[in-house]
């Protein structure tokens, strides 16, 4: 496997703390990293330095590479796609519309008809397809998420007929979502995964974590603490050290839930 | 459907629908032009306008009578003049309210009015008795020329105040903007207050905005100035409307985010400078404008900035219409008659929003 994404040393201070302390990091293709850590542990700084949003102020970070910084925010969008904690949107633009962010200039060289089915896609994958022509303000929280998650999965798949090698992060994507959407997102996270994409997932269920991939990264106090297979990064003495919780361990689960009906 | 379901739907039209509102905001404002030209003072029959008019582009020298010369060194220029400045402080609104991710965002509010009132006032105050010495009587221009200069500086200044490392926080430059209003307010009242009779007359004059200072050289002075920003706003309109999202969300999106705001509030101070520099301050139409159009079509700002261009520049013209006809032959100052229209419209758009606006 090759590393499309190359971190050394990555350090960020804000605020005069340092958020995110020498962490090396890869992201190699078709991988599913999960993010864990307790709050406040630096995992979102670190989604921002390796999406290009923040400059790290020592280290560097290699994209394809390239520095990072030396690649222009238009090509930047074809490479990779962010999902955000949360975003209020200024004007009532319709469902459609936001997920249709996605795709105008990234797929500039894609005709209308091709942009439109791109960013409808989206929303069918996203389970909000029946929201189209809904205005954005007047949603519920997991609706909104579930919206931007369709606008990056249209980035992503505007993106793709320029570029091959794409980084999706999710930085908390199931926060708002009920038991239903949360298991149809990752579900559809790992789909992304098969077709080559890499994705980087902050998650705070550690469980759910677990279940899902075999690269887990545990962050603490912005550094990175562990990285490896769950049962290999999730040891009780750890659990302990890290998050303060006397958890037992025992075994995880292989698979954490069983969906019925689908595949 | 229920009015809370209707509510619910997105106002945004397919794209189809838009290009045939543009078509007709088209029209709108070339029956308003026309209607403009033939109502007056002196009344000239519409057909009598589309004669002269014709004469005068095919160059013929059998334009004769007073009416061809009314309409075309009257009426024509100022015509011209108030399109512009219409054109230009709607699509500015609109400009200014996507930067800032707010509907009720004015052009006002990066300086550039307060510092050109401040300009305008010491200029005409501080003018005889300062500069009068040095360079003999006030030369024709000085007024639009100080406004001018006084809104840009005061827009640069606020600019980098709020400018650190390379990025430039549109909230520190709304607060900046807020104090320097109130300095300016604060030195203008002081410049009244120095001021003789003839000096507050001017000033006052001044800052309630006409057009009947229009002539075809006012026009080949602000045209330039505008009609940049009119015909570069469409390029940011992709980058606004990420920008709706955020500015972290529109930089994922390949938005080059401090690129298009140094623009943007570039092309708005010269535009909003050279309007208020020549027509005086004309307040809401920013604001009205593009409010209105969003309620007809949606947000979407490659829709939204032409068509703000051409609703601005027929309302002012309209509105510049009334004003010289309802006391013919005295004048009525515009920036009367649009604050008397806008300022019940935007408190309607405040308490018809029931969850508040956040900034």
């Amino acid at each position: 496997m090759t590393a499309i994404l190359e971190a050394k040393g990555m350090s960020y201070r804000g605020g005069g703390r340092l958020l995110v302390n020498r962490v090396d990091f890869t992201v190699d293709a078709g991988c599913f990293t999960i993010v864990v850590g307790p709050n406040g542990a630096g995992k979102s700084t670190l989604l921002k330095l390796l999406c290009g949003e923040l400059a790290p102020t020592e280290g560097e970070i290699m994209l394809g590479g390239r520095p990072l910084r030396s690649i222009p925010p238009w090509q930047l969008a074809h490479l990779r796609a962010v999902m955000p904690q949360a975003s209020e949107l200024g004007f009532p633009f319709s469902v459609l519309e936001v997920a249709s962010l996605g795709v105008e200039g990234i797929g500039r060289g894609l005709s209308r008809s091709d942009r439109r089915r791109i960013a409808e896609q989206a929303l069918e994958r996203a389970d909000v397809a029946h929201l189209a022509h809904r205005n954005y303000q007047t949603l519920s929280g997991g609706e909104c998420q579930r919206v931007h998650f369709a606008r990056v999965l249209a980035q992503l798949g505007a993106g793709r007929t320029f570029e091959d090698r794409q980084i999706l992060f999710l930085d908390e994507p199931i926060s708002s979502l009920d038991l239903k959407h949360q298991l149809a997102l990752l579900e559809e996270a790992r789909r992304l995964v098969r077709e080559g994409i890499a994705v980087v997932a902050v998650l705070h269920d550690l469980q759910l974590a677990a279940g899902l991939t075999d690269d887990l990264a545990l962050m603490d106090e912005g550094r990175l603490v562990a990285r490896g297979a769950p049962d290999r990064v999730l040891t009780s003495e750890r659990l302990a050290a890290v998050f303060g919780v006397g958890l037992v361990m025992e075994s995880l689960p292989p698979h954490p839930w069983v969906l019925a009906g689908r595949s | 459907m229920t009015a809370l379901a209707v509510r619910a739907m997105s106002h945004s039209r397919p794209a189809g629908q838009k290009g045939m509102l543009l078509t007709g905001l088209a029209v709108l404002l070339l029956v308003t032009g026309l209607l403009a030209m033939s109502s007056g003072a002196t009344g000239i029959p519409v057909a009598r306008v589309l004669a002269v008019l014709s004469d005068a582009l095919g160059e013929s020298d059998s334009i004769q009578g007073g009416d061809a010369l009314i309409i075309l060194q009257v009426r024509l220029p100022r015509l011209c003049l108030g399109v512009l400045v219409g054109a230009a402080l709607a699509s500015s609104g609109a400009l200014m309210q996507g930067l800032f991710r707010n509907p009720l965002a004015d052009p006002g509010l990066v300086g550039v009015s307060a510092g050109a009132a401040l300009a305008a006032a010491a200029t005409i105050v501080l003018g005889d008795a300062l500069l009068a010495p040095l360079i003999g009587p006030l030369p024709f221009g000085a007024l639009p020329i100080g406004a001018f200069a006084g809104g840009l500086l005061t827009t640069f200044g606020l600019y980098l105040v709020s400018t650190r490392g390379g990025r430039t926080s549109i909230a520190t430059m709304l607060l900046a903007g807020v104090a320097f209003g109130a300095l300016a307010g604060a030195v203008m009242g002081l410049f009244s207050y120095l001021s003789d009779d003839r000096q507050l007359r001017d000033l006052s004059f001044w800052s309630l905005g006409s057009l009947s200072g229009a002539s075809w050289t006012k026009v080949m002075t602000v045209a330039p100035l505008v009609l940049p920003m009119l015909l570069a706003s469409p390029f940011l309109a992709r980058g606004l409307n990420a920008l709706a999202l955020g500015e972290a969300e529109a930089f994922h999106l390949g938005v080059p985010v401090q690129r298009v705001k140094a623009l943007a509030i570039l092309l708005v101070a010269v535009a909003v400078g050279a309007s208020v520099a020549s027509a005086g301050m004309i307040g809401f139409v920013g604001i009205v404008v593009p409010h209105v159009l969003r309620l007809m079509a949606g947000p979407d700002h490659r829709f939204l900035l032409p068509a703000s261009a051409l609703l601005g520049g027929a309302l002012l013209l309209a509105a510049d219409t009334v004003a010289r006809t309802v006391v013919a032959p005295a004048e009525l100052p515009i920036g009367i008659l649009t604050a008397a229209i806008g300022a019940p419209f935007f408190l309607w758009l405040l308490l018809r929003r029931p969850g508040g606006f956040s900034l």
